[in-house]
């Protein structure tokens, strides 16, 4: 198999890299789009906001980041729930003609973690209105797989709470949502450093969304190339099929011919 | 400007034109119609119909675009 060959789909559409980057949290529109051109990445993250009636000539994400060229994904960051979410989607949906979507229903500022109650509403509706939702949601297989059900194009679960940088914390049970998943399932939240996202693609996962992760190194556009590398490099891994773990030492040298 | 009307766009009052267009409206704040969004009174106005709705006196107006985030 070829890097080439290995995509990944998700409602329909397919990329070949596997990093989704956000759009938040830079230091201006020309780091952003560096960033996000070092991390080759074909998806980025955008949220929904009122304009700037008062000055409506500020500068606008478009101009610096072409959705003609990437495939915007727009958020329901800051919704907590389901209404609020749904009303967000509608107006990404009109704004800019995308069904494909990524879905997230907070259940608390403190910890960002999501309300799946409310998530698992939301994406019902979304489906039925014509929607693909990729759904952000806790590290949780049954939630996964209800969710699957009600029609979500993607399983997100968090690695670690949004912004923390603290890494994947459960890799059992993200293991356990890429076993029972027919959807593509990514890290969503929780990526720190290069290791972490190349654990997620150890895991078996299907891609990596962060942006905290980039945006807050002191060099963001080298940490997107960072990271880059980091999802090639954990994908590969996956695929060779890793060696098996034992407890005690096994010499790589032959035993015979010592002097 | 002739005769005007009370809308609230984005939570701040403000007069437009009466008969004016949500295109209209959209063009004289200084925004570009096609890189935004507006529901009218919790509907979204589809962006095909922006020029053929005619504002009213109290509508609610939100105005919304893609902004960076994660």
């Amino acid at each position: 198999m070829t890097n080439n060959a290995d995509t990944w789909t998700v409602a329909g559409r397919t990329f070949t890299s596997r990093l989704i980057v956000g759009t938040g949290k830079y230091k201006d529109f020309a780091e952003n789009a560096a960033a996000l051109e070092a991390s080759g990445a074909e998806i980025v993250t955008v949220a929904v906001r009122r304009v700037n009636v008062s000055d409506p000539s500020q500068p606008v994400l478009q101009d610096h980041i072409d959705p003609k060229k990437v495939t915007y994904l727009p958020n329901t960051a800051g919704c907590f729930t389901a209404d609020e979410a749904i009303r967000t989607l509608r107006l990404a949906r009109e704004a800019g003609g995308w069904n494909l979507v990524k879905l997230e229903v907070l259940g608390e500022a403190k910890t960002l973690y999501p309300d799946m109650r409310e998530t698992l509403m939301a994406t019902e509706v979304l489906a039925k209105e014509g929607f693909h939702p990729m759904v952000y949601c806790v590290d949780d297989p049954i939630a996964a797989k209800q969710l699957e059900d009600a029609g979500a194009v993607a399983i997100m679960p968090l690695g670690a709470p949004i912004g923390s940088g603290l890494g994947i914390q459960n890799r059992v049970t993200i293991r356990l949502i890429v076993e029972g998943a027919t959807v593509p399932v990514l890290v969503d939240a929780g990526v720190g450093t290069a290791s972490d996202a190349a654990v997620a693609m150890e895991l078996g996962c299907d891609g990596v969304l962060m942006n905290t992760a980039i945006a807050e190194a002191k060099d963001p556009v080298r940490m997107a190339k960072a990271m880059k590398l980091a999802v090639q490099a954990g994908r590969e891994a996956y695929l060779s099929g890793r060696m098996a773990k034992r407890r005690y030492a096994d010499p790589s040298s032959p035993l015979a011919g010592l002097i | 400007m002739g005769e005007t009307v009370a809308v609230t766009i984005n939570g701040e009052t403000r007069r437009v034109e009466k008969g004016a267009s949500i295109a209209a409206m959209v063009g004289a704040i200084g925004l570009d119609a096609t890189k935004v969004a507006v529901e009218r009174n919790r509907e979204i106005v589809p962006r095909s119909t922006l020029g053929d709705v005619a504002v009213a006196e109290g509508d609610a107006f939100e105005i919304v675009h893609f902004v960076g985030g994660g």
